[in-house]
């Protein structure tokens, strides 16, 4: 009996002591990984301050505001886009920091998890500059493509606008869809689709359903701007 | 100083040739092939009659015509006119060069004045290859009062039929008056003479590279002038000759002239503002003449053009006009023809809060000057219908009226030039 119990102090004590060294070698790495953490969101907060100045110096608001992306945010209810950016920055700084501090732990599957977000952050900036890039294109030419079409008495204006818009925008969505990885081949089938259904639902539309429409309309336009703009306009100059 | 480089070998050769001149005389030329020769005769008659004495040249700086435009200004012979007895106690050599391929105001002016630079001219005449109705005594007009006393800039006035030249009635002589605080009637210019000494500081401008200077360097020109102080005087020339406009030419004039004025409000910010007032300028010949021709327009077609430039540029407007301005200019569209009146002191505030967004760059400066098009549609219709049947005194009052609301207006764009949103 004593035997069994000597055994048993034996075991816990043995058990204890591991404990005790497991501990001893974790706790620094957890204190270290803390610390990371800790120091991970004072610069996360000195660089999303740094981004929220740079951004204001720029006038990043003015752009933003030109690619129709503020008021998209101002719908929704949502910060500026200088704003929102800032707090991306903030939070893309810190989770870095914070999985850094994981990776100090050692665990094996953490660490794979840690270098994927890694190599994930070129693509995903990518993917944001070709969405911010492709909204301003899309914005700038939708704008410019009504001021021209009203201009020049071209009455479907706001159809034609629209129309730029959409499919600029399609083409930057699947374009940072396919940089981002994702579902890069159901994008490109369903862009294509789309694209190609709207063109030839388009031109069937125009060149058979109305051809006696788009003949009378072609030949009046064709006809008679030249005629009526004689007639209209005088040197404004 | 001349800028060599804008000017190819030869042409410097033909120059050098040359040698110094009294007068230089430039055609900025673009596929002119229909009206070029009677200008070239008209000059040379002028010449004859007003400076057989001085040495002259005249330089064709073309944008790659493709009709031999080049061709027919060296061509004309000026034995044509040497028919009326007169002669010149000089040669009149008659250079022409290439500058480029298209139609670039700005790129023609500039090899003009630094080809007058280079040759050190006393006095720089351009004339408009289009001016079909020129006459010999406008050289002498032009060019007087920079030889005789002493002035550095002498503009054009011309007389119009009423509804021609809207748009420089309604917007840029009222807007140039009321900013630049000189009564200038004709700010852009297709003919005009300039001294050696403006020539030489306006090409010094540093704006040549960009839009205003490629497209409107006519009205930067009649800004320097006034910005840095220079003589300025005005002579009346006589009939502008009618040109054939489309609408897209009316846009294409809007970015020479209306995008041209706006950008140098920028640079000169701290001339302009301290300006209260407008003073007159020395006019040689009539202040302004106006005939009363009839001429057929389609105020119905005005008044749509500008109802659906309301109605569907409402977002492109938004960002520019307030929001006072815009449901104004949705109550003038709902109004029938008869009832039509896009008022003064809303076009007035109109146009300078389109000058404002266009200093801030709200949207694309190109895109805010697009969109005053249409509104100055309702604008031009408004001052035809209420000069259609008034006499030539009456619409010149009309005219003043509106100049005298640009003036009062001026303290709104400076609030709204100062406003930060």
């Amino acid at each position: 009996m004593w035997t069994l119990w000597t055994l048993i102090v034996t075991e816990l004590m043995r058990t204890l002591r591991e404990l005790e060294e497991g501990i001893a070698h974790y706790l620094p790495r957890v204190i270290e990984m803390l610390v990371i953490a800790i120091l991970g969101w004072l610069i996360a907060y000195l660089v999303k301050a740094a981004v929220r100045s740079i951004l204001r110096w720029s006038r990043f608001s003015k752009l933003s505001a030109h690619t129709g992306a503020t008021q998209l945010l101002n719908q929704a209810d949502l910060p500026s886009t200088t704003e929102l950016l800032s707090r991306f920055a903030f939070w893309l700084a810190w989770v870095g920091f914070v999985l850094l501090g994981v990776s100090v732990l050692g665990i094996v599957g953490l660490q794979e998890y840690t270098a994927r977000f890694f190599l994930f952050l070129p693509r995903l900036f990518g993917a944001l500059l070709i969405l911010f890039f492709g909204l301003l294109a899309a914005s700038f030419f939708s704008r410019a493509a009504l001021l021209a079409a009203v201009n020049a008495e071209f009455r479907p204006s706001r159809l034609l606008s629209v129309s730029i818009r959409i499919f600029i925008s399609m083409f930057t969505l699947s374009m940072a869809f396919e940089v981002l990885g994702i579902a890069e081949r159901t994008v490109m089938i369903a862009f294509g689709t789309a694209f190609g259904a709207v063109m030839f639902g388009l031109a069937i539309a125009f060149g058979l359903g109305g051809q006696d429409l788009a003949r009378e309309f072609l030949e009046k336009r064709l006809a008679q701007r030249a005629q009526r703009s004689r007639e209209d306009e005088l040197s404004p100059l | 100083m001349a800028d060599e480089t804008l000017l190819n070998d030869d042409f410097l050769r033909q120059l050098m040739n040359v040698g110094e001149v009294d007068i230089l005389i430039g055609l900025p030329t673009y596929n002119n092939a229909a009206t070029i020769e009677p200008v070239v005769r008209a000059i040379q008659a002028g010449i004859l009659k007003c400076f057989p004495r001085e040495r002259v040249v005249i330089i064709d700086a073309d944008g790659g015509s493709q009709d031999g435009t080049p061709d027919l200004v060296t061509g004309v012979s000026i034995d044509d006119v040497r028919a009326s007895r007169v002669y010149a106690l000089r040669t009149l050599p008659v250079i022409a060069t290439r500058y480029g391929a298209g139609q670039d105001s700005g790129t023609a002016l500039r090899t003009i004045l630094s080809a007058a630079d280079l040759l050190r001219a006393r006095a720089c005449v351009v004339l408009s290859p289009e001016s079909s109705t020129i006459e010999p005594d406008w050289l002498q007009r032009l060019v007087l009062p920079i030889y005789k006393e002493d002035f550095d800039l002498v503009s054009p006035i011309y007389r119009r039929q009423k509804f021609a030249g809207v748009l420089m009635r309604n917007l840029l002589y009222p807007m140039t008056r009321a900013i630049y605080g000189r009564g200038i009637r004709e700010p852009y210019a297709s003919e005009f003479a300039i001294s050696s000494r403006l020539a030489t500081d306006f090409l010094s401008n540093e704006k040549w590279g960009d839009q205003a200077g490629r497209n409107g360097a006519e009205i930067l020109l009649t800004v320097t002038a006034i910005t840095s102080k220079y003589r300025l005087c005005q002579a009346f020339l006589g009939d502008k000759p009618p040109q054939d406009r489309s609408a897209a030419d009316l846009v294409e004039a809007m970015r020479r002239t209306v995008g041209a004025l706006f950008s140098s409000l920028d640079s000169n910010f701290q001339f302009w503002s301290s300006i209260a007032n407008s003073e007159p300028i020395k006019t040689l010949g009539s202040e302004s003449e106006v005939t009363l021709d009839p001429v057929a327009v389609d105020f119905a077609r005005m008044r749509e053009m500008f109802v659906t430039g309301v109605a569907e540029l409402e977002p492109v407007l938004r960002p520019i006009i307030s929001e006072a301005t815009l449901l104004e200019l949705q109550r003038i569209a709902a109004l029938d023809l008869s009832a039509f009146r896009y008022p003064a002191d809303t076009w007035a505030r109109t146009v300078y809060e389109f000058a404002a967004s266009y200093h801030k760059a709200v949207i694309s400066q190109d895109h805010i000057v697009q969109a005053l098009v249409p509104l100055y549609r309702g604008r031009a219709l408004t001052f035809m219908m209420e000069n259609q049947s008034t006499s030539a005194e009456d619409v010149e009052k009309n005219v003043e009226s509106l100049c005298g609301e640009f003036e009062r207006s001026k303290p709104y764009l400076l609030e709204r030039w100062a406003d930060r949103k």
